[in-house]
């Protein structure tokens, strides 16, 4: 099978993982034990940021500054100017034009309940954008000025989005810390200003409640949600490098509770609408609808809306408590929270947590604790300053500027820049049942895609099939799908042994051995029964997609599909063309990547690609290494606390001695001596030896079924001698990075973007650093050339910086990320 | 109206008291019933080489509520007393019919097939076989149409049909995990195994497991459902609750009127006898007002009160080909026309099978929605009526939340349909942009007028044993045409799974 098997090589790792420390602490904190099934934290990551950022930048920044300046004069001023008319005046005079001018947010009175509707006009998610909060403002105003209101309810007009999030390029468009502070002052304030509405505020919300939009929300008297599936609520600044800026850090833990707090705004995770109801984050649940009289989103959205008035009105009468009665455990829990010492307990335990698994590099998650201790034991006039100053430092580190940078760059990898394909891929074959290929099945099947996974052998078959079963079956366990919806998706994966269904697929993804021979065999096999446009992927992780197209009668179909192991869970696919590959076909076969949920970068066909390509001087520095006598522990707690996300060691094992060594034969050929480092006969020693890594059981570590802990491999510390050295950091990331830039130069890579995100999401280059373009960006070309010439002078040509870098390193203007 | 005191005089002749009924069905004849018959003269849905399928006679048990007075029977004793009252009604021998259908949802695991053990019992020759169908609330019409298909395919001349439900008494099953256990306990050999295997079993095997409390696919309960339905048609609390109203007051009336003819008494076996539905009780619209949302809290709109109510009961029928029953000597009661089954989306239109099937069993028939005098549709239940006041009901409900051990409630559940089901399958078919999305119409079907839409009450007053329903519609479709003279008669009906199921019957001529 292809060759990267290494799992948890995610890049927001550092961030993420913290997740399951503030779980562990809630649980522990709450008595619930582990029973709350925990999402699996990278696969939501796309889902939530999507909609975080704003496509509408261009229109947003422009009057940034005098806009942000506008609100704040605007707030001050206006309520006391209207509340000089009747109510009703009011409304005839300044509303009805006011209406008209408005873009972002209008409302409408409903009775004695405002409707205060949000919808950005030229995006598809609401963002709390200048506009947008200049127009809330003025709405608010006119809401609390008007007599004849007693109460509002705030919802989107979006189905699929209340508030996505503040407005990243307003953020990034500041110049300096004290503008960020600024902004997230004024943001605590119209807040503040909401929190103490003499008319209770409703939100009513409906799709994706994050961020700002969620620190809105709780500013709000009362909340209620649909149980939609898009229906979800968090605080993902964290995965941007920032903090809940906006009063977040304050309110949540008042809210709910410490630890769920931290648990939220450390981890940035999405809450569901019944957790949330269940964490107190919502009050009431509204069901979605079906078809009706309307179709079923917009009736849905009428019927949150009558609710949410409904509820209003009981608020103003009286007859609904804005707060819960706490129920026993909460009184607990409160009567625990009240003593110092514990809450004391928290922050260190949660500390150190993030300590450990952030190494310390991401200051966005001890920022956080920092406004959360603020508020909580010094008060809100401390936590609300701590926390606006914190956001404006925290929004110009490099760190923040990388995670923003990837994130954007992940939503630009989920675009199909090639345009749609002429016919859309609705049966897809895949060849090879084995881990890679269940694995893409796994990811197809649940796309409405009828899927034919063929193997050659029926143990072979039945193990992936089981594979996509569990898959499945697992989903079901967290209660992400029902066991129907589990049964009907299966019903689109047909299992065979032969090429009977071959004929109606409109697509053939091959994930057999990786051998030459192999390969062409079946594709001239799959050409002899596939209908003329059906398109040939090849999975394979270094064989040149030309090599294998030669055999091919229409190498224009022919294209090549390099997934990453496991499928379900990595992120990033890398498609790669060759000269021959035709437009059409590129189109589709990024169409079917984006439709299994795929991050994408295209690159040029050449020995390794991209991705292999980088990881293979850096696995050969890496055996080097221990070569030298590091112990294998070492080289993880060396690599991981740069911010790899799995040491150097670790990945070899996963990755698989025997890919290792395989690949840095073939790339050893095709690149020469630049591709050395560690002997490949070490490699191949240990391959002979049965170390093939974790699944053989032996590798670098030793590794036993049911052990989460792995001892290291007594046997490999025989194959180099001790000696001491530096950090060894530097030599692995700079001859990654170094090949990186040469990916580009030589136009493997289409731009440094790509680069990025192909480093990030399919190798696990430290998140931290954003990739290896922006990390030669932030860290210095000079610099780096200066560090790699060094290491040349006694390793030799695998340190020779090469033409791209060089140019950059003399002209310190020249950057890759502007 | 000649036509009519004779039709009625004649049907009445079955009946022991039939003076009593003509007499209350003259002052019920409106002066709009007039109008109608005098403008009948529609053509007959008779078609060349299409055999004609008649129903002769249909029966049914008092529907009582579940506990009442039927609590320890068996679904087999109920289903015997409904074809014992058919045989009674009928004079049929007890060997001329050629086969037995009986529908039911919640089968007794000791009479899976309930036909053939109610029709041993009930004295039918043993040598007519019998079988057991099911299709949730429309089990009994698959039981009747499956009848009509015998017939028309020549297979068989007369058949009987019914339906019956049980729901005072429903299986409840040990877990999973103890079935497994005792099922190894039966294959251990040796007294070690033996031990060892009720070693293992813990407090967990010990929760038993109710019936589905839920749709199979989606999860859902039907009152969750049922209230999403009205708020997806905008039907309000106060047009449910009104809707309840008139169909508690329709049945009131008509059972006084003593329309409901269709019911046979019942000696129940160490009890009364029974002889008229025990669920119907005119409420008012503030006692209704006062019950809490029973589904989703606090805002839904589907209470006890609007909701249908557990039922105990069982119908029969007499299905014959129209030869066959003339032959025999039969008058009978009306032709069972086309008919059809249709099934939508378990989730959000679990509940609309008439919209769907309406328009579809019209088109069908080569009829128009204003063709039709007669509607009877499925109007499923309400809690309410366990007890006869609102607000003991309110107390009854809490008491019940409390005690949420109490498998009745948790059974109660799983079974309601609701009458927002039916405002909201009226309102679709009322609407323009329902029709053209989702039926792919021009334009909407056109609701049925409330003056002809299930005037003598419906499962939701009269009440709704799952099984049994779909024969007290197709009956009381039949009754009703030849009381109030129309031509044509339409039964639709919702069932679980999201299907549905709509049948045309026309009048047989006097």
């Amino acid at each position: 099978m292809s060759c990267e098997c290494f799992k948890g090589s995610q890049w927001r790792a550092g961030i993420s993982t913290d997740h399951q420390s503030a779980a562990d602490l809630t649980d522990r904190l709450s008595g619930s034990g582990s029973k709350s099934p925990r999402k699996p934290q990278r696969q939501h990551f796309d889902s939530e940021l999507v909609s975080f950022t704003s496509y509408h930048c261009s229109l947003t920044s422009a009057p940034k500054m005098a806009g942000v300046r506008a609100l704040g004069v605007l707030s001050r001023f206006t309520s006391r100017r209207y509340a000089l008319y009747s109510g009703a005046t009011c409304r005839t005079f300044s509303v009805a034009p006011a209406m008209l001018a408005r873009t972002h947010v209008n409302y409408e009175v409903k009775g004695d309940v405002a409707v205060v509707r949000i919808n950005d006009p030229n995006s598809k998610v609401n963002t709390l954008s200048v506009q947008m909060q200049k127009e809330m403002a003025e709405v608010m105003d006119e809401v609390w000025a008007n007599n004849a209101v007693q109460s509002a309810v705030l919802i989107s007009s979006k189905p699929g989005c209340f508030i996505a999030g503040a407005d990243i390029n307003m953020i990034q468009g500041c110049n300096n810390a004290e503008e960020v502070t600024t902004l997230s002052k004024e943001g605590q304030k119209m807040f503040e200003r909401i929190e103490k509405s003499p008319k209770p505020i409703v939100a009513a919300i409906n799709g994706s409640c994050l961020g700002g939009g969620l620190e809105f929300a709780i500013a709000c008297q009362y909340r209620i949600a649909t149980k939609s599936k898009k229906t979800v609520l968090g605080t993902p600044e964290v995965m941007l490098g920032l903090l809940p800026g906006a009063g977040g850090t304050q309110r949540l833990p008042k809210m709910v509770g410490l630890p769920n707090a931290f648990d939220m705004m450390l981890t940035g995770r999405n809450i569901r609408a019944d957790k949330a109801k269940k964490m107190g984050l919502v009050h009431q649940l509204v069901d979605p609808l079906g078809p009706g009289l309307k179709s079923p989103e917009e009736r849905t959205m009428d019927y949150l809306e009558e609710v949410a008035i409904e509820y209003a009105r009981g608020i103003v009468s009286k007859k609904i408590p804005i707060h819960k009665v706490k129920g026993s455990m909460e009184k607990i829990q409160d009567y625990v929270m009240s003593f110092g010492l514990v809450r004391n307990q928290i922050y260190n335990t949660v500390q150190s947590k993030v300590m450990k698994q952030s190494k310390g590099l991401y200051p966005a998650p001890l920022k956080i604790i920092e406004c959360v201790k603020a508020g909580v034991e010094q008060g809100p006039v401390a936590g609300y300053l701590a926390e606006s100053q914190n956001f404006g430092q925290l929004a110009k580190t490099s760190e923040s500027a990388a995670l923003i940078g990837l994130y954007q760059g992940q939503v630009a990898c989920k675009k199909n820049r090639f345009g749609t394909p002429q016919r859309e891929v609705k049966t897809l074959a895949i060849l090879g049942a084995g881990l890679m290929g269940a694995g893409i099945a796994q990811v197809t099947v649940d796309k409405g895609v009828h899927t034919v996974l063929k193997d050659t052998t029926v143990s072979g078959l039945a193990r992936g099939e089981q594979q996509v079963y569990k898959g499945l079956n697992d989903k079901t366990k967290k209660k992400n799908i029902t066991s129907f919806q589990r049964d009907s998706i299966l019903s689109n994966l047909t299992g065979q042994l032969d090429y009977s269904n071959f004929a109606k697929a409109d697509m053939v993804i091959e994930a057999v051995f990786e051998d030459i021979n192999i390969k062409h065999a079946v594709l001239k096999e799959v050409e002899a029964v596939v209908s003329p446009h059906c398109i040939f992927a090849t999975n394979t992780s270094a064989l040149p997609i030309k090599d294998i197209a030669a055999a091919s009668k229409r190498p224009d179909k022919v294209i090549g599909m390099h997934y990453f192991s496991p499928v379900d869970k990595m992120q990033l696919l890398e498609i790669i063309t060759t000269d021959k590959t035709s437009k059409d076909t590129t189109a589709s076969a990024v169409a079917v990547g984006l439709k299994q949920g795929k991050v994408i970068i295209v690159v040029r066909d050449g020995p390794g690609f991209y991705t292999t390509r980088c990881l293979a001087p850096m696995l050969a520095e890496a055996v080097r290494v221990l070569q030298e006598g590091v112990d294998p522990k070492k080289l993880d707690a060396l690599t991981t606390s740069f911010g790899f996300p799995v040491g150097a060691a670790t990945l070899a094992d996963e990755v698989g001695i025997d890919v290792a060594a395989h690949v840095a034969e073939d790339l050893g050929k095709a690149f020469g001596s630049r591709f050395g480092g560690g002997n490949v006969e070490v490699l191949k020693t240990m391959v002979d030896l049965g170390f093939k890594g974790r699944k053989s059981g032996k590798g670098c570590y030793i590794y036993q079924p049911g052990l989460k802990t792995k001892e290291v491999n007594p046997d490999i510390v025989d194959i180099g001698q001790s000696s001491d050295q530096d950090s060894p950091c530097y030599r692995l990331v700079s001859r990654f990075v170094n090949e990186a830039v040469l990916c580009l130069q030589e136009g493997i890579l289409i731009n440094p973007l790509e680069g990025d995100i192909g480093a990030v999401f399919g190798l696990g280059f430290p998140p931290c650093l954003g990739g290896p373009f922006r990390f030669v960006d932030s860290f210095g070309a000079d610099k780096l050339v200066e560090k790699m010439r060094q290491y040349e002078a006694v390793y030799g040509n695998q340190f020779t910086p090469c033409q791209l870098l060089l140019d950059h390193a003399k002209d310190s203007t020249k950057r890759f990320h502007m | 109206m000649a036509s009519m005191l004779l039709n009625t005089m004649r049907a009445g002749s079955v009946s022991p008291s039939w003076a009593v009924r003509l007499g209350a069905r003259s002052l019920s004849t409106t002066a709009q019933l007039h109008a109608q018959v005098q403008t009948k003269s529609k053509k007959t849905l008779s078609r060349p080489g299409v055999k004609n399928i008649v129903l002769v006679e249909g029966v049914r048990t008092p529907f009582l509520l579940s506990g009442t007075t039927y609590a320890d029977l068996m679904p087999h004793d109920l289903a015997r007393a409904a074809l014992q009252g058919l045989l009674q009604r009928t004079g049929l021998s007890k060997d001329a019919v050629d086969y037995i259908i009986y529908g039911t949802v919640i089968q007794e695991v000791k009479t899976s097939n309930v036909a053939r053990e109610a029709s041993l019992g009930a004295g039918f020759s043993d040598k007519i076989p019998s079988h057991t169908v099911t299709m949730a609330c429309i089990s009994s019409n698959v039981a009747m149409t499956s009848a009509v298909g015998l017939i028309a395919a020549g297979q068989c001349d007369s058949v009987v049909a019914g339906g019956v439900e049980f729901m005072s008494d429903v299986p409840i099953r040990h877990s999973r995990k103890m079935r497994k256990t005792m099922l190894s306990l039966n294959k251990a050999k040796t007294l070690g195994q033996r031990l060892s295997l009720i070693g293992s079993i813990r407090m967990a095997h010990l929760s038993p497991e109710l019936p589905a409390v839920a749709e199979f696919s989606t999860a859902e309960s039907m009152g969750h459902s049922a209230d999403r339905l009205a708020a997806a048609f905008g039907v309000s609390r106060v047009e449910q609750d009104e809707f309840a109203l008139r169909s508690h007051t329709l049945a009131k009336s008509a059972q006084d009127a003593g329309l409901l003819k269709d019911v046979i008494s019942f000696k129940v076996p160490g009890r009364d006898i029974v002889s008229k539905d025990n669920g119907i009780r005119p409420s008012s619209m503030e006692q209704m007002g006062r019950l809490k949302a029973a589904f989703i809290k606090p805002h839904g709109t589907v209470t006890a009160a609007n909701s249908s109510f557990l039922t105990d009961g069982a119908s029969a029928v007499l299905v014959m080909s129209e030869e066959k029953a003339l032959a025999m000597g039969y008058k009978p009661k009306a032709y069972l026309r086309d008919f059809v089954y249709v099934s939508q989306d378990p989730k959000d239109q679990l509940l609309l099978g008439p919209t769907y099937g309406t328009p579809k069993v019209l088109e069908r028939a080569g009829l128009a929605m204003s063709d039709i005098d007669v509607f009877e549709f499925h109007e499923a239940f309400a809690v309410s009526s366990l007890t006869s006041d609102g607000k003991e009901t309110v107390q009854a409900f809490a008491f019940l939340g409390d005690c949420v051990l109490l498998i009745c409630l948790v059974i109660l559940r799983c079974v309601f349909v609701f009458q927002g089901q039916i405002m909201a399958n009226l309102k679709a078919m009322d609407s323009d942009w329902f029709g053209q999305t989702y039926l792919g119409r021009k334009s909407k079907v056109g609701a049925p007028p409330m003056e002809k839409f299930n005037l003598w009450g419906g499962s939701l007053s009269l009440g709704h044993p799952f099984g049994a329903t779909g024969c007290r519609l197709v009956t009381t479709v039949a009754h009703r045409l030849q009381k109030e003279g129309g031509q044509y008669g339409l039964v639709a009906a919702c069932a679980a799974g999201g299907q549905g199921h709509a049948m045309v019957i026309e009048a047989y001529p006097q």
